[in-house]
């Protein structure tokens, strides 16, 4: 078996917000192939740990490190990271009024992959993307996220990592508010993904797992991850919820 | 290029300016002699050199505005302009004739390359004059006239002596006193009952001389049930002293009529840009402008539509940005003097560098003009703490049938749109610059393409090195 390939490495990660502690020693490696799952209450920092890998700047590392392939995140901004082949789909994407999201999808692979793209082999390439998704072409001319439903939002997230083609992806609760059809669809794109990249996958329901198969189910409590296991572990928080890892944290899965 | 160069232009590409190339030119200043020399120098009827006249006492008379940024405006030194050059000595048809530094100039800014694509018809204003006129045949042959102003008089005296002046008579502010006697240029476009002018007919004005004012007059008349869609754009080289820009617009939409008159301007940033603009539509036209002012020390515009016709129609979509040291303070007025008339005011600025923008509007609806219907929209958006936006509507509303909606916001771009983009790989600067032509989209959808693509690229390179 060939050895496996470290993607992300989160190292006694602390991470405060305006003076306010959010994560409080989070460690965590993600292999290339491999899908995690973090699960966990509303505030337990799930959405923090996401944004703080992408590089959101009001978000301040107090201790700790965050490696992409070996190399210290700290060195990176934003954009660098998302060139370096790290993704965020976004819990709640950004309106962006005016710029279409045609122009907006060309441009941002051109960014990401700092070549010029050629115009057919782009649309070739959008074109199945979108169909994989069941995505109508007329979303093209709107603009970004602009009067989008929630699982518009979604699907447009998900189409964007199929065309930046991440070696990270970062999902933040992107199962949430999504219809059976929805869900299964975003859940194929997935599934597209995550066998060349490392999957980090936040979210609150068990069902999407019915559509994309985890590798390890992690569970954050207070900005820390107090139990991790596989995909037992998030049938059982789906019955049992988590209050029996906060009073016996020394409990069994 | 010296810092203050590269200031003044705002690292616009187009920034350059050619050595002058002049064959005639006034000294500075004005006076009773200088406004009759240059009648007399075009040969222009007697009454226009009268209303030059008449127009130059006025000038002399009339105060400064007193609103706006009227502080602003008392720096301009009138002693300190030149207000008149020829650039070359006839009007030139063939463009193998122009003189070879105006056509470089020309070169630069791709408008022969433009003119086979896009064009039908040119008037490339170089300096006060066009040197350069084409129409295509086809708009000839369909009896459409589109000639310089100077050429305009010329040939038709008798439509130019009717409606010159009665949309912005010289009287109505000092700057428009200040055209009319010293106006040289411009466009004079008429068409024919009937006739529809299918692609959008152009003129590209620049200034070049250090202090070399620009006074040019546009005239456009289309008759019963025509339409035509007429664009300039504006870019200005390097400056080392204030110059003036200072032209009138007068529109006549005659029954069932349709004007549109898009311009973008893109002065230097010492110019004070001082431009009046007005039409009249007459029952069922449509008068619409579309007008994006970037750059310059000072803007102050404000397109005006007469309704004076019932059913007729106003469109004003505006943009504006204000940089470092720049005061765009532009709007629109839209008088309902007739029943059922009806306008859209569409207002966007960006303010930037310490830049102000300001909205200054005027709707006007007399008693008599019942069921009129309005929509005012302004929206500004500042890019950082420096910057500034006001805004001043006016609304005199005489009766109590009219349906009128005013709407106003304020943003600023938010740090969830900037992670977001830059999450996709965009640089902040890149970030920014889609933003911003995000914003100015509605304006941008409404211009010809090969406009829209070069004010997107103007404000892609103003975001550049604006971060930090």
């Amino acid at each position: 078996m060939a050895m496996a390939e470290e993607i992300l490495r989160i190292e006694d990660l602390h991470v405060s917000v305006e003076g306010t502690p959010i994560l409080n020693g989070m460690d965590l490696v993600i292999n290339r192939g491999e899908v995690h799952v973090i699960m966990g209450r509303n505030g337990a920092g799930k959405s923090t740990l996401a944004s703080v890998v992408m590089g959101h700047p009001a978000y301040e590392i107090t201790q700790g490190s965050i490696y992409f392939k070996g190399q210290n995140l700290d060195e990176l901004s934003v954009f660098e990271r998302a060139r370096a082949g790290i993704f965020l789909s976004f819990q709640y994407p950004a309106v962006i009024p005016g710029v279409q999201v045609g122009t907006f999808l060309k441009k941002s692979v051109q960014s990401v992959r700092d070549e010029p793209l050629k115009g057919r082999a782009f649309r070739k390439e959008l074109n199945t993307a979108m169909g994989a998704l069941e995505m109508q072409k007329g979303v093209l001319s709107r603009y970004v996220n602009d009067g989008f439903s929630g699982g518009e939002k979604k699907r447009l997230e998900i189409l964007q990592m199929l065309l930046l083609q991440p070696q990270l992806a970062l999902l933040d609760e992107t199962d949430s508010g999504l219809d059976i059809d929805a869900l299964r669809i975003v859940a194929k794109g997935i599934n597209q993904v995550a066998p060349t990249a490392g999957c980090l996958i936040i979210t609150h329901y068990q069902r999407l797992l019915d559509h994309v198969h985890p590798d390890f189910v992690h569970v954050m409590i207070d900005g820390t991850i107090v139990r991790s296991g596989g995909p037992e572990l998030a049938h059982k928080l789906e019955d049992q919820g988590y209050d029996w890892l906060e009073t016996s944290p020394e409990g069994t899965a | 290029m010296s810092d203050d160069a590269r200031e003044a232009v705002g690292d616009y590409q187009f920034g350059f300016h050619d050595p002058e190339h002049s064959t005639i030119r006034f000294d500075k200043g004005l006076s009773e002699q200088v406004v009759r020399d240059i009648s007399e120098l075009k040969n222009e009827p007697e009454w226009m050199t009268e209303i030059r006249v008449k127009a130059y006492h006025h000038f002399m008379e009339r105060e400064m505005p007193d609103w706006g940024n009227c502080g602003s405006l008392h720096e301009i030194n009138f002693d300190n302009v030149t207000y008149f050059l020829r650039s070359s000595n006839a009007t030139e048809n063939d463009w193998e004739d122009v003189p070879e530094d105006i056509k470089n100039t020309f070169n630069r800014l791709g408008i022969p390359e433009a003119e086979q694509k896009w064009l039908g018809g040119v008037t490339a204003q170089y300096e006060s004059e066009a040197v350069y006129h084409s129409i295509r045949e086809d708009l000839e042959s369909q009896g459409v006239l589109f000639l310089d102003m100077d050429s305009g008089l010329k040939t038709h005296p008798e439509i130019v002596k009717k409606y010159f002046g009665s949309v912005v008579p010289h009287t109505d502010n000092k700057f428009s006193a200040l055209n009319t006697a010293v106006w040289s240029g411009g466009s004079f476009i008429y068409v024919p009952k009937g006739v529809h002018v299918t692609m959008p007919v152009q003129a590209y004005f620049r200034i070049n001389a250090k202090n070399m004012g620009q006074f040019e007059r546009t005239l456009i008349i289309a008759d019963e049930d025509s339409s035509i869609h007429y664009v300039e754009g504006c870019t200005a080289p390097t400056y080392s002293t204030d110059s003036l820009h200072s032209a009138v617009v007068e529109l006549i939409a005659m029954k069932g009529a349709k004007i549109r008159y898009s311009t973008i301007q893109n002065w230097s940033a010492n110019v004070f840009n001082l431009v009046t603009k007005r039409g009249v539509a007459h029952e069922n036209a449509t008068i619409e402008w579309v007008d994006g002012n970037i750059g310059s020390k000072l803007t102050m515009k404000y397109p005006a539509v007469l309704l004076k016709g019932e059913g007729a129609h106003a469109e004003v979509i505006s943009v504006a940005y204000a940089g470092k040291g720049q005061h765009q303070d532009a709007g629109a007025k839209v008088h309902h003097l007739a029943p059922n008339t009806t306008s859209n005011i569409l207002s966007k600025s960006i303010s930037k560098n310490g830049g102000r923008s300001s909205y200054r509007g005027m709707l006007q609806v007399t008693p008599k003009a019942h069921g009129c219907r309005s929509k005012i929209v302004c929206d500004a958006l500042i890019l950082d703490s420096d910057s500034r936006s006001d805004t001043y509507p006016t609304m005199e509303v005489g009766n109590s049938t009219a349906d009128l909606e005013h709407e106003a916001s304020v943003s600023k771009v938010s740090g969830d749109q900037l992670f977001y983009l830059m999450s996709r790989g965009f640089s902040e600067e890149e970030a920014m610059g889609l933003i911003v032509n995000g914003f100015f989209e509605p304006f941008t959808r409404e211009l010809p393409m090969e406009y829209a693509v070069e004010l997107n690229k103007l404000l892609e390179l103003e975001m550049e090195g604006s971060i930090g």
